[in-house]
């Protein structure tokens, strides 16, 4: 049987200590105590409990472009889970061209795939958070109000009925 | 081996920082902070049959706020109409009348007038008591088909801020203190003593594309 001493041989902390009894540390070398660093993991895992708790992950790429809408009257969503989002813009690649697409879950889709959408997302909630569902519509600010009006048509045949429309906090300008 | 007390050796716990730190910083790669913040609404449920649902609404409980292809805002109602050109003069820096100003005075109608929605008394709980309110009123705001999506929430936005107001006023009126500070069950009180009635029709297109 390996004897563990042996590797971590176990020092006497009479024989440094003792022999100065009494006496000032006049010249002689100074060390540096180390500095106790054993309670550096338990700091650095509360910071990482803290963004663990108040992020989300990121869970989808942004394939159009937009700029939100300034408000000064919007209020925060709460709940992540509820929320459902949609996004609206002309498309990030520009070969794509300029026009309006609409992005639903990483891919562009059309008007009429809304409800399939709403009710895919509805079927993936908690029964009773079913009718507490937000859609958060984010929309460039140079859309057409055809658009977001068709949009909120089809969420409205979905009895998706509780909308946001996304818009950054600040003044108009 | 003589049976001793055996001393258990202290985990070498020196790279722990080191394999937190790494979870941290993936951590604060793939998550965002950012909340989402939006003017929120409710859409009225779909028309159960193929002829359209509508309720008649007496005109002077009804404010219409048009906003037309080229992003100008019309308010009228039995008052009269007024025009606004762009968002500097919804919110009144010009010599007219403020968006907000004009949907907190057809809401409240302090003067009873004829023109403005109709003034009936409800009974709102203490402290508040029983109060003549406008209960039939609705703010409609249309659009057209060519109507920026900005100059729509801007709009949305000055009516918002109107109801705000009215409740921050109904608040320090009532309870003293301002909207925030009060409990949910009387911010729900204030909340029913000036409920948002904003309708979102159906767009007209009255200008053509």
């Amino acid at each position: 049987m390996i004897s563990i001493r042996s590797v971590y041989p176990r020092q006497n902390p009479k024989t440094t200590e003792d022999n100065n009894m009494g006496k000032f540390n006049k010249g002689g070398k100074k060390e540096m105590p180390a500095l106790n660093s054993s309670s550096m993991p338990d700091i650095v895992f509360a910071i990482l409990f803290f963004f663990m708790v108040t992020t989300t992950m990121r869970s989808e790429t942004l394939m159009v472009r937009m700029k939100l809408p300034t408000a000064s009257e919007v209020q925060k969503l709460e709940k992540k889970s509820l929320v459902t989002y949609i996004n609206i813009g002309p498309p990030m690649e520009t070969r794509l061209g300029t026009g309006t697409q609409m992005q639903l879950n990483d891919r562009f889709a059309q008007v009429s795939e809304i409800q399939d959408y709403i009710a895919q997302e509805k079927a993936s909630m908690n029964e009773a958070d079913q009718p507490l569902m937000t859609v958060s519509i984010k929309a460039d600010e140079e859309t057409r109000m055809q658009y977001i009006t068709d949009v909120k048509q089809a969420l409205r045949q979905a009895y998706a009925l509780k909308i946001s429309y996304s818009a950054r906090q600040g003044q108009n300008k | 081996m003589a049976k001793t007390t055996r001393k258990v050796p202290a985990l070498n716990a020196s790279s722990m920082a080191d394999i937190s730190f790494l979870l941290l910083t993936f951590f604060l790669l793939v998550s965002n902070m950012d909340v989402d913040s939006g003017l929120a609404r409710r859409l009225p449920p779909p028309p159960q049959t193929e002829e359209q649902t509508t309720v008649d609404v007496q005109r002077r409980n009804l404010l219409v706020v048009l906003v037309n292809s080229q992003n100008e805002t019309m308010v009228t109602n039995q008052q009269g109409t007024e025009w606004y050109t762009n968002a500097e003069e919804l919110r009144g820096t010009g010599s007219k009348v403020a968006l907000k100003d004009r949907v907190k005075e057809f809401v409240l109608n302090t003067s009873n007038s004829e023109q403005l929605p109709e003034l009936t008394e409800e009974d709102f709980g203490p402290p508040i008591g029983i109060v003549p309110v406008t209960d039939q009123h609705v703010v409609s705001i249309q659009n057209d088909a060519t109507t920026s999506y900005k100059t729509y929430i801007a709009v949305q936005n000055e009516v918002v801020r109107a109801y705000n107001e009215l409740r921050e006023e109904g608040a320090r009126k009532y309870f003293n203190t301002s909207y925030d500070e009060l409990t949910e069950d009387q911010q729900n009180q204030i909340n029913d003593l000036y409920p948002q009635r904003i309708s979102e029709a159906e767009p007209k297109n009255y200008g053509g594309q």
